[in-house]
């Protein structure tokens, strides 16, 4: 049954049988970060072919959405403040984008993630790699595109009178955290249930819809407190896409103004660590059920 | 002699599921599970099978015998139900050239993609790069789109990246068909160059003729069991006489 061909023996040590088709979760995709660089540098460069703005595109979207919003509650909603409204939040327009662009990069991290899996089953069905590499790459795709709008938020914190301290810095770095690792952690359990239930995806749709009007982002945390009362505005603060954004506030828009509105009471001692954590849990949660899932991706897809 | 790939006793069942929405799902539920959700289907049935290093190994068996399944169990795409495989040093699999092509990338992209999709470091694939290039055949196209190429142009690079990823286990499935006439003969040059190497080939191929030219050990398989194993000849004669 065995031919005459000498094998060479030097390999032996590292031909030891080990099972195949079973990873070690993200920490190969870490060992694959030149391959998860070319998925998704691939995934840059088709995102808009054929479009004539490309990455332009980038920009446009969260801009009209920005001008939409703003016109609508900052101006008739009255939300911003001028001499004949006292009440309204002072540089709305930093208030605004600063929320909406990190609650953007959540929507477009999350809907992509989720439909990874489903949309890869081409290379699934057929060769072994570490799987959770399309979810990651997903929400990396998705801060390359938030990057230039932070940008832009940078010059216009810096024409408001933006003088960062390193205070700033944390929140805003802990705010990008806290959104990245709690988008791979759904990303990775939607994106794996996706394959099995494609009702997965539209109940993403449904939870991202609800995304951006369930932490203020567009209202101030104050008006929930006054309304909900401290018991319920814990809870409302638990939801770590609102310590994000809030974290986001502290960071860019605060500086910008007399400080009088301030942020939530705890929000660096207590909330930041708290939303931290739960979007850790939420990514072991994420990557717990990934693991138990993919075994069957390539039959079921 | 050392053994490349172990299998001991894997089962593997496909569910061949009806519904994909969690209403129908539910309303299954609620009824108190009545009726099949699912039907199930034997794809693999107390397999065992052991290659040694430096073999070449063909798989025979009609359509539906459960060849592709036990390759892909082989690969890691797809875990069994019960029983173990175990595999030693790099597997890679010329299973289904060009999978992870993506026609919008040029010709150099994709070749770095593909060979990094088949386990190929970075270095690797710039040392190897202008082998592949010229491997393929498709000179000063390197640039050009992919889905720009001729279907012979596309199948060639892709198979050319597959042969120079340098693994210990090659699994081949059907992609002995590739481009024209002389490519055709190219290619087979190369597999049995590999094969006189020392790599560990496993082939799936209809084309017995070929498959006799290629390997020396044959496995029949029938409805997911082995039912034969010995010399190629020998297994391709069996199963032209049935």
């Amino acid at each position: 049954m065995t031919n005459g061909r000498t094998s060479p023996t030097h390999q032996d040590a590292e031909r030891a049988l080990v099972a195949p088709g079973t990873g070690n979760g993200l920490a190969d995709v870490f060992r694959s970060r030149f391959l998860l660089k070319l998925l998704v540098r691939k995934e840059l460069r088709i995102r808009y072919r054929g479009s004539v703005l490309g990455l332009l595109w980038t920009y446009v979207k969260p801009g009209v959405q920005f001008v939409a919003f703003y016109i609508a509650l900052g101006v008739f909603l009255g939300l911003e403040q001028s001499p004949t409204n006292r009440g309204g939040l002072p540089n709305y327009a930093v208030y605004l984008f600063s929320g909406i662009i990190l609650v953007n990069f959540f929507t477009e991290s999350l809907s992509t993630a989720t439909r990874s899996i489903v949309n890869n089953s081409g290379l699934i069905n057929k060769i072994y790699l570490p799987r959770e590499l399309f979810p990651v790459s997903s929400v990396w795709v998705s801060a390359v595109h938030f990057l230039p709008q932070m940008f832009v938020l940078i010059v216009a914190c810096l024409f408001s009178g933006w003088r960062p301290g390193l205070l700033e810095a944390y929140t805003a770095v802990a705010g990008f955290l806290i959104i990245a690792l709690l988008a791979t952690g759904l990303g990775l359990l939607f994106g794996a249930v996706n394959v099995y239930f494609r009702d997965s995806e539209n109940f993403v749709d449904l939870l991202l819809m609800v995304a951006t009007w369930i932490s203020p982002v567009l209202y101030s945390w104050r008006m929930v407190q006054d309304k909900a009362g401290e018991f319920w505005f814990s809870v409302y603060q638990l939801n770590p896409i609102t310590i994000a954004v809030e974290s986001f506030h502290h960071a860019f828009w605060l500086p910008t103004t007399s400080g009088a509105e301030g942020s939530p009471p705890d929000l660096i001692t207590l909330w930041i660590p708290v939303g931290l954590l739960v979007s850790l849990a939420i990514l072991f949660l994420g990557q717990w059920t990934f693991r138990r899932l993919e075994g069957r991706f390539a039959q079921e897809l | 002699m050392t053994a490349a790939i172990e299998i001991r006793n894997i089962n593997k069942q496909f569910v061949l599921r009806h519904t994909r929405s969690l209403k129908e799902a539910l309303v299954w539920l609620l009824r108190g599970r009545k009726g099949d959700l699912s039907k199930k289907f034997h794809a693999l049935r107390d397999l065992s099978i052991d290659v040694e290093h430096g073999e070449t190994v063909a798989l025979l068996g009609l359509n539906g015998s459960g060849k592709s399944t036990l390759l892909k169990h082989i690969s890691g795409v797809m875990l069994p139900d019960s029983g173990t495989v175990r595999t030693g040093g790099r597997v890679a699999g010329l299973i289904e050239v060009g999978a992870g092509f993506h026609p919008d990338l040029s010709g150099r992209d994709n070749v770095y993609l593909n060979g990094a999709i088949l386990g190929m470091t970075e270095a690797q694939i710039k040392e190897k790069f202008d082998s592949i290039v010229e491997f393929a055949e498709i000179g000063e196209f390197i640039d050009t789109e992919v889905k720009f190429y001729s279907s012979g142009m596309y199948l060639r690079l892709a198979f050319s990246v597959a042969v120079h990823t340098d693994p210990d286990v090659f699994l081949v499935d059907e992609i002995l068909a590739v481009g024209d006439e002389p490519f055709q003969r190219k290619c087979l040059a190369k597999i049995k160059e590999l094969a006189a190497a020392g790599k560990t080939l496993i082939v799936v191929s209809h084309d017995l003729d070929l498959v006799a030219h290629v390997c020396e050990r044959g496995v029949l398989l029938e409805h997911g069991s082995v039912v034969m194993d010995g010399p190629v000849g020998d297994v391709i004669s069996r199963l032209r006489n049935r």
